[in-house]
């Protein structure tokens, strides 16, 4: 036996050590690793939640932008590290995403192989739920089943001892939506780590069929489990266009030598399904009950009523997006104008204070600003996956993605670019073909994406002057925009670039039964993936923000021509010193390094409307879209630091007069600039993971380039068209 | 032999066999879809594409040119055609 499989010695439980305190994520050394495998949608990262305490140790998988979820299970004075293998419905692979469950489960490319294989299997799809047990069963694997959605199975629900016997492996049920279950699961795990490994077949491969697999295995790579179902893995996975990881060349030779024709190729699956039909349906009595799942579909999902339904949806959630938010916005803002406050009274004058409060207090406020309605987009998303109603809008949308030469799964990538590009063009990995990916993160980031609400928000609310609703009304208007121009860039970009025709692509979905989303998963999801927002784009605001206002406040010299404004305000009365100290900052800007950058672009925007403080906005905007805000607020809290009013930065927008004292933006040039922000590709971290996962430079300039050429063509339309209708 | 995609709103059907591509074929069958499999068409999306088929017990999304891809025996008529 390897020493991989030896029995370990009871592993040392390092109680005292505050990394294995009560809810840690990081298990001790020693700690057998349990993986725990499944289909997409049968509650397997619910009873992780379950199993972990929620306190799991989120981070990526090498080379690839999949969350790797971990996290430590304590059952009777043992620890077990537990793993959350993304969801999957086979281990064949075709792409290195859904390699990921092969790697888990058998150690491959850096992984840890596990000493345990837990199989999420749905009580109401059990049949289909364990087709992936007997692969896992035949690379040797050391299994149990954990039954999940036992009570949705009702009279139906298998009986786990007599499925044990028909599995050849440890059964347990249980509960994973009421947190029940989870003591006995662990107890069972524990148990299950004494048993055996061994491989075990339930169909008997055809001599030519295990004449291949002899072939293959002789080739099988060093570290690779050398039995017959990898050489079968191998067979049925690699081929001449296999986008794998870590696949040896001798390997995809050998394979490719074997060519397989259909017959063989169908075996192992049919094989599988053969032994299923015949011995899973003596464990199961009857049908689940779907009488509710069917009623709601008849409603959701028809003809008119479900388009009815679908932007229903849609609506509700972003006007209160736009209106729900709007009281937590507000207590931000003003609990971070207090902390600047109070950071000015310690610190007082000078440079490093200045740096402080409005360089660090404030760019750290134009972050989590916007937290409120990241996290309520993210709740909505998390509701709507959970309560299966996502995998529907994809099933209504695919006529329309299909037209747009849009694979349907492109759907989910699209939907979260409404939150933020980066996980969206991350989740564009899900699609099998490149080409599908690549056109995928060319449109996702036309998408209003989070970063994008603050730069509407701040527009809408400062220069549109409208009651609420038609205010809203813009808001949804400006999404619907988005929806369209992608979809149509998605069209004109498959026809006119080359490596992004294609044939079309299968779209076969499962649309997932209703039920009630677990609110505790939920807000889990909402709480990482708005942590990860924070990390990964709030550090770059942060940053950036820094930089900018260093850009925008030095290098502090006046110009000649002005005039001593101190001397000027030491002597002037009251009333008359916030004035010329405005002038004195503005000049101060005027001279910065930012300020001379945004007059030097501004004969580039000025056909849009825009002036060089918009331009400056801009040029911090390229960083990040977000940093607009911060960028205008430090431009104009530089500017309208000793303004006694204080009426923010909505204010100083309505507020800004041109050299003619006519307002510097009217609502057109609120339009324009809003049309601007939702074509331009202002996003540093989006054009870094693009350039990550297409593994060069070449498309993320490419993506830059026709970004902001449409963005200046549409807003140059629309600016002078608006001019011209006398707006 | 008919084809998926023939079957109306609400009929019910017997795999034969998928033919397509390689990746698209093997999936379906791991899915389930293998010959002998009871097959039923729910629905059409809204636009007349895709189809919504149960099969299994579990609901499934797919696209018309897809279902052309699988071979079937409509059951008895009385039962097909039935909305």
């Amino acid at each position: 036996m390897s020493p991989p499989d030896a029995p370990s010695s009871p592993p040392a439980i390092a109680a005292d050590s505050p990394a294995s305190a009560a809810g840690a994520a990081v298990a001790p050394l020693g700690a057998p690793l349990v993986a725990l495998v499944g289909n997409p949608n049968v509650g397997k990262t619910t009873l992780f939640n379950a199993l972990t305490g929620s306190f799991a140790k989120v981070s990526n998988y090498p080379g690839i932008t999949v969350e790797r979820r971990s996290g430590v299970h304590r059952a009777g004075g043992r620890a077990l590290e537990i793993l959350d293998v993304p969801g999957t419905y086979s281990l064949v692979a075709r792409s290195a995403e859904e390699q990921l469950a092969i790697d888990s489960i058998v150690g491959l490319g850096g992984q840890p192989r596990p000493e345990l294989v837990v199989l999420c299997v749905d009580a109401t799809q059990l049949s289909r739920s364990l087709y992936l047990l007997l692969q896992c069963q035949e690379l040797g694997a050391r299994c149990m089943v954990a039954l999940t959605m036992v009570e949705e199975a009702g009279a139906s629900a298998p009986d786990p001892k007599k499925l044990s016997a028909i599995l050849g492996c440890p059964v347990v049920a249980t509960d994973a939506r009421r947190g029940r279950g989870a003591e006995v699961l662990g107890q069972a795990m524990v148990d299950a780590l004494q048993a055996p490994s061994a491989p075990v077949w339930r169909w008997t491969p055809s001599p030519s069929l295990q004449e291949s697999m002899q072939k293959v295995r002789a080739k099988l790579p060093e570290g690779w489990p050398q039995n017959d179902g990898m050489a079968l893995w191998a067979l049925s996975s690699v081929d001449d266009e296999h986008e794998l990881a870590h696949i040896p060349e001798a390997l995809r030779r050998e394979v490719s030598a074997c060519k397989l024709d259909q017959a063989l190729d169908d075996e192992p699956v049919l094989g599988r399904w053969r032994f299923l039909d015949d011995q899973v349906s003596r464990a199961t009595v009857g049908q689940p009950d779907r009488s509710r799942t069917e009623r709601i579909d008849r409603v959701l999902l028809h003809r008119g009523l479900g388009f009815a339904a679908f932007l229903g949806v849609m609506f509700v959630i972003f006007m209160s997006l736009f209106a729900w938010s709007e009281p937590a916005i507000g207590a931000v803002e003003a609990i971070f104008e207090l902390a600047k406050d109070g950071a000015r009274g310690v610190l007082g004058q000078g440079v490093f204070a200045d740096f402080i409060t409005d360089g660090v207090i404030a760019g750290v406020g134009a972050v989590l600003v916007f937290l409120p309605q990241i996290l309520l987009l993210f709740l909505f998303l998390g509701f709507l996956e959970d309560c299966g109603y996502l995998a529907r809008v994809a099933y209504l949308m695919d006529r329309i993605m299909r037209t747009m030469n849009l694979h349907g799964r492109a759907f989910v990538p699209m939907l979260s670019g409404f939150a933020c590009a980066v996980p969206a063009v991350m989740a564009t990995r899900t699609m099998e073909r490149r080409r599908d990916r690549i056109l995928t993160m060319m449109v996702v980031p036309l998408m209003t994406c989070s970063a994008r609400l603050p730069v509407y928000t701040l527009v809408i609310a400062a220069l549109i002057p409208a009651s609420h609703t038609v205010q809203g009304l813009l808001m949804v208007g400006m999404y619907a925009f988005s929806v369209v121009t992608s979809l149509i860039a998605a069209l004109v970009l498959s026809r006119v670039m080359r490596p992004l025709r294609a044939k079309r692509l299968p779209f076969f979905i499962e649309l997932p039964p209703y039920r009630f989303p677990r609110m505790r998963g939920v807000l889990l999801m909402m709480w990482q993936r708005s942590s990860m927002f924070l990390r990964e784009a709030g550090t770059v605001i942060l940053v950036c923000s820094m930089a900018l206002w260093a850009l925008l406040y030095f290098p502090r010299h006046l110009p000649k021509s002005a005039p001593d404004y101190d001397a000027m305000i030491a002597v002037a009365p009251e009333a008359e010193r916030p004035a010329l100290e405005n002038a004195k900052a503005s000049a101060l800007l005027l001279g910065s390094y930012g300020g001379r950058l945004g007059h030097a672009i501004e004969p580039a925007i000025e056909p849009l409307g825009f002036d060089w403080k918009i331009g400056v906005g801009l040029i911090g905007a390229f960083a990040a879209r977000e940093v607009f805000v911060s960028t205008m607020g430090i431009v104009y809290s530089v500017g309208g630091e000793a303004d006694e009013t204080d009426t923010g930065l909505r204010q100083a927008l309505r507020d800004e007069r041109t050299a003619e004292g006519k307002p510097a933006y009217p609502p057109l040039v609120g339009l324009s600039l809003m049309i601007f922000f939702a074509l331009a590709c202002q996003c540093m971290s989006t054009l870094a993971v693009v350039k990550r996962e297409t593994g060069g430079y070449r498309w993320p300039a490419f993506l830059f380039a026709y970004m902001t050429g449409l963005a200046w063509v549409v807003t140059f339309v629309v600016y002078q068209g608006g001019r011209l209708l006398g707006f | 032999m008919s084809r998926l995609s023939d079957l109306r709103r609400g009929a019910t059907a017997t795999v034969r066999a998928v033919e397509g591509v390689r990746s698209f074929r093997r999936r379906l069958l791991e899915m389930g879809l293998v010959p002998g499999t009871q097959v039923k068409v729910v629905n059409f999306a809204p636009l007349g594409d895709p189809l919504f088929i149960e099969v299994r017990g579990a609901r499934w999304s797919l696209r018309k040119q897809e279902a052309a891809e699988i071979l079937i025996a409509p059951d008895a008529p009385a039962a097909a055609g039935v909305p």
